[in-house]
């Protein structure tokens, strides 16, 4: 090589040298992206399955409703004894979510009834002054020449009044409250001598006909003016003949009374009186007074003392002891509690019960699967044939015995929790055992345990962060099983959490087939059935993308 | 021998699992309070009796033994003028011991009087001690019901010289579960031995159970291909979508959906099942037709599942391209390639599932009236007013026992389909 070529070096000035590291930069490209841990990653791949996405916002959507939808029925109604209010009659009202009419979730049925008894709720509707019959009637003539009439119900206005015994301070209150409120809740009472004794209908003790009938058929007798033509009302209605009782003293002190009675007349033709005392003495000795009708009769006697029995307009009356308007959008159950809040309540147990269980289970799980799993060999051997043991008895077998044995020492719940502890962590158990089969003999492990790291300190700071995964998933996979098998066990009565203020799902799926409820009252099972249905489809959904999720072996396949 | 092994291990295994669970759920139910005979309101003689003869005033492992093994009886002969036993000879030229009937046909109590009306018991004294006087016999048969009713005899072993003139006895063990005897019933079906109720109540299980499989299989397995040979097109996500939720719906949801739609909307079936023609007739599978719908539902979906899964992981294996290479056609290919290799996970269930069909669903056969065991299991051990001892011990030990054989024959069956796996080898 000649030396001439490299002379030109040699005459390059010092100044055009500059060092490298101040102008030249680094081709390789700074990460700007954070980098995704285990988890993390676990989530964004998660959050890319839709499916799962949807399912995990309706369990959400499912717990909102377990945790709030207790508080949505007046506490009072909730808490209510059957035998102390008569829930019993406001049994299988239909759902009702909105005004009567719609002729879908609005309370109302269909039904077909005979003439008289289509009179009876027309009467009904006259009397307590609220919307029973919607819509026109069908009169239809069926096979044996009868006339039918086919009517849409409101079920919750068409409940039959009835009657109560009270005391005089129950008495004074509900008038009270009637005036405070401008509502008609005490009916007046019924005179049966007026009916036709003949008449196996009227006659009867049926608390809902307040009006005349004669006809064989029970068949109400219609006012009529002097020429024999039956009177029609403003609305184009035949006019009922009332049979209220109108002699004798009712302590009705009241300012409500029905329309048509002669006493509301007398009480507006004396309506300017201002002083209390003179008004009431005009009205009394007004001769049309003594034919005002008569509200309550009296039993009992001077030694017992008297008690009021009432005829009560139950629609009235039904607010007046709860404080709110009727209007279940679950319906009511056979014995006439909110099927709402009792659904709530029995989804808020379970969704706790299982938390809490598979909670429980996880920790127990852990615990011997990691020590099984860890130390092998003899102590695998034995420990297995434990969970072998145990794992051999069916769960309804142990929740049986268990509840024939603890229930009077812890109660039913505490005994369902052993039932479901006895047996339930195995599955925990097996898999965190795999899990340390797999990751014990790796060589981190072998590190740890060279630098001198104690049995106890690799379990649980080396080997046990890395089946986290894995547990994360299990645990929320065994909700749905416990969930699954409580239900079962209190459908087939093994359990029974009922009371009047608390409820399981499964006794609300047996409730509704009680009876032939599902033909008369089929919301009484298709709510609860429901609710079970979209939380199992929606809760494997979501523990499958979990699944899917947390196994690493699947990273990056998706797409 | 591997497999054999393998088997033989796992079988004694079993076995020893086994022996611990029904020994605990002796030891459980025996714990529960047993009511007065006097609650019962009839037979009160005979239940003290029994349960004398039972051991229900000892120790429950001393019980224990009694259940397995069974206790001594004897029986008595008549002796003729000579002393020489009377020895009859039924038609089949067996021998007919002359034993004392435990009741007459009316369901009397039957026992030994003296010219007097006194009751005597064993030695010919007058007594007034049920336990004494009330002889009990084995195996007697009802000539009515032909129904076998089983009982142990008398619990002292007496001196030969003081049996009464004319009687002679006979010593030998009876009952226990080695002579294959699970004792009578005690609260539910009085008297009546347990094996027999049994015996009288599996056939609807099986049938309800086998009827189901029957649909589920073809009809799972095939929804399975059709998914799996179309995976990610339409078809498939239609039958995973109908699979997912089946999988995910308890099965009396179902079984509420049939009773609505086919019983009280179309009434083209009845709600419960006519067990009066027997499990195996026309009118009993006709009118189970809503229980066998509300089980096939989920065992479809489970099948298709499986085989949706199992199959399209073969399907994307090289062997089948190589199948399509060598000129199979793609029936060809994944009926001999795919579906033998699929058939390793899925053969296994199917026989599991086989297994299954003697435990019953406990729902179903509730809610649709089946007399089936399931329900005679719940109702054993809440009877009133004593558990059932001797049909929950049957049915537990039952239960136990198709739960475990039925992990160790799908262990065993992936072994026999699959060469390629050997179970317990190292």
């Amino acid at each position: 090589m000649d030396n001439r070529q490299f002379d030109k070096y040699n005459s390059i000035p010092a100044s055009k040298f500059a060092f490298a590291s101040g102008v030249d930069t680094s081709h390789d490209q700074k990460l700007d992206t954070k980098p995704v841990g285990y988890f993390k990653d676990a989530m964004r791949r998660f959050s890319r399955n839709k499916a799962s996405v949807v399912a995990a916002y309706i369990i959400l959507f499912l717990v909102i409703f377990a945790l709030v939808g207790p508080y949505l029925t007046s506490a009072t109604y909730q808490n209510a004894q059957v035998t102390d209010t008569g829930l019993m009659r406001y049994k299988f009202l239909p759902p009702k979510l909105f005004n009567a009419g719609l002729g879908f979730w609005d309370g109302t049925q269909v039904k077909e009834m005979n003439q008289a008894n289509y009179y009876r709720y027309l009467a009904i509707e006259q009397e307590t002054g609220h919307k029973v019959i919607i819509g026109e009637p069908k009169i239809i003539v069926d096979n044996m020449g009868n006339t039918m009439y086919k009517i849409r119900l409101d079920q919750y206005t068409a409940v039959d009044n009835y009657t109560i015994t009270v005391s005089l301070e129950q008495y004074q209150t509900i008038m009270d409250y009637q005036d405070e409120h401008g509502v008609q809740i005490i009916l007046p009472t019924v005179n049966r001598s007026k009916f036709n004794t003949q008449d196996p209908y009227c006659a009867s003790t049926d608390i809902s006909i307040w009006y005349a009938c004669d006809s064989f058929k029970g068949i109400p007798t219609f006012a009529k003016d002097d020429q024999g033509n039956e009177i029609l009302d403003e609305n184009g209605n035949k006019v009922f003949i009332p049979a209220y009782q109108t002699i004798g003293n009712d302590f009705y002190v009241s300012e409500q009374r029905l329309p048509n009675d002669p006493g509301r007349a007398v009480m507006e033709r004396y309506a300017h009186i201002e002083d209390e005392q003179e008004r009431m003495a005009a009205i009394e000795s007004d001769p049309e007074w003594a034919t005002r009708w008569r509200y309550a009769t009296t039993t009992g006697n001077s030694l017992t003392g008297f008690s009021y029995v009432l005829r009560v307009s139950q629609y009235e009356y039904f607010q007046y002891l709860y404080d709110f308007e009727p209007r279940f959008v679950f319906g009511t159950n056979a014995q006439g509690y909110d099927i709402f809040s009792r659904l709530a309540k029995g989804a808020r147990f379970s969704f706790i019960f299982a938390i809490a269980i598979a909670a429980i289970n996880l920790t127990i799980g852990a615990i011997y699967g990691a020590i099984a799993g860890y130390y092998g060999g003899v102590a695998d051997l034995v420990m297995e044939r434990i969970t072998d043991i145990l794992g051999g008895i069916p769960t309804t077998v142990t929740t049986i015995l268990f509840n024939l044995h603890l229930a009077k020492h812890v109660g039913v719940l505490g005994a369902l929790i052993f039932a479901f502890i006895l047996t339930g962590w195995i599955g925990m158990a097996s898999s965190v055992r795999r899990q340390f089969y797999r990751f014990k003999n790796q060589e981190y492990v072998l590190a740890a345990r060279t630098l001198g790291a104690k049995d106890w300190r690799i379990i649980w700071k080396h080997i046990f962060p890395n089946s986290l995964g894995t547990l994360v998933t299990g645990s929320v996979l065994v909700i749905p099983g416990v969930i699954m098998s409580e239900t079962s066990l209190t459908y087939l009565g093994i359990i029974n959490l009922d009371s009047p203020t608390m409820s399981s799902i499964g006794s609300m799926l047996s409730a509704g087939q009680e009876g032939g409820a599902m033909t008369h009252a089929p919301h009484v099972i298709f709510f609860p059935a429901l609710f079970i249905a979209l939380l199992m489809i929606c809760f494997n959904l979501f523990g499958n993308g979990l699944r899917d999720a947390f196994n690493p072996s699947l990273r990056g396949t998706e797409e | 021998m591997y497999m054999l092994k393998y088997t033989i291990k796992r079988i004694l295994l079993m076995l020893m699992v086994f022996l611990v669970i029904t020994t605990m759920y002796f030891v459980l139910i025996k714990l529960l309070p047993s009511a007065p005979a006097t609650m019962f309101g009839k037979d009160m003689e005979l239940i003290e009796a029994r349960r004398e003869l039972l051991g229900y005033n000892e120790p429950i492992l001393k019980q224990y033994k009694y259940y397995w093994f069974g206790r001594t009886s004897y029986t008595f002969y008549e002796l003729d003028e000579n002393g020489e036993k009377v020895i009859k000879k039924d038609e089949n030229n067996k021998t007919v011991y002359e034993q004392v009937p435990r009741t007459d046909k009316d369901g009397n109590i039957m026992y030994y009087v003296d010219s007097d009306g006194n009751k005597l018991n064993i030695k010919n004294e007058v007594t007034t001690d049920p336990l004494e006087y009330i002889i009990l016999t084995k195996d007697k048969v009802d000539p009515e019901t032909g129904r076998k009713v089983p009982v142990y005899v008398t619990k002292t072993v007496y001196d030969k010289s003081k049996i009464p003139a004319g009687r002679e006895y006979v010593k030998e063990n009876v009952g226990g579960i080695i002579r294959g005897y699970f004792g009578i019933s005690e609260a539910m079906y009085i008297g009546t031995d347990v094996w027999d109720i049994f015996m009288s109540k599996i056939p609807f299980t099986m049938a309800v159970n086998l009827y189901s499989i029957f649909i589920s299989i073809p009809v799972g397995l095939t929804l399975g291909v059709i998914a799996a040979l179309k995976k990610n097109k339409l078809t498939d996500h239609i039958i995973s979508t109908g699979v997912m939720v089946f999988v995910s719906v308890p099965s009396f949801i179902y079984a509420f959906l049939v009773l609505y739609l086919l019983y009280f909307k179309l009434g083209w079936v009845e709600a419960t099942m006519d067990a009066t023609q027997g499990a195996w007739s026309w009118r009993g599978f006709t009118t189970m037709i809503p229980a066998i719908l509300s089980m096939s539902f989920g065992s479809i979906a489970g099948f298709a599942r499986y085989t949706r899964a199992e199959l399209s992981e073969v399907l994307t294996n090289e062997f089948m391209l190589l199948a399509r290479t060598k000129g199979l056609t793609k029936a060809q290919a994944t009926l001999r390639h795919a579906m033998r290799n699929a058939g390793v996970v899925i053969f296994p269930m199917i026989m599991g599932e086989f297994i299954g069909i003697l435990s019953g669903s406990l729902i179903i056969e509730q809610m649709f009236g089946i007399p089936g065991v399931g329900k005679l299991y719940i109702n054993s051990v809440q009877a009133q007013p004593a558990p059932d001892y001797n049909i929950f011990m049957l049915l537990g030990t039952f239960y136990t026992f198709i739960g475990l054989a039925a992990g160790i024959v799908s262990d065993i069956s992936y072994g026999i389909i699959d060469p390629r796996i050997r179970m317990g080898a190292r």
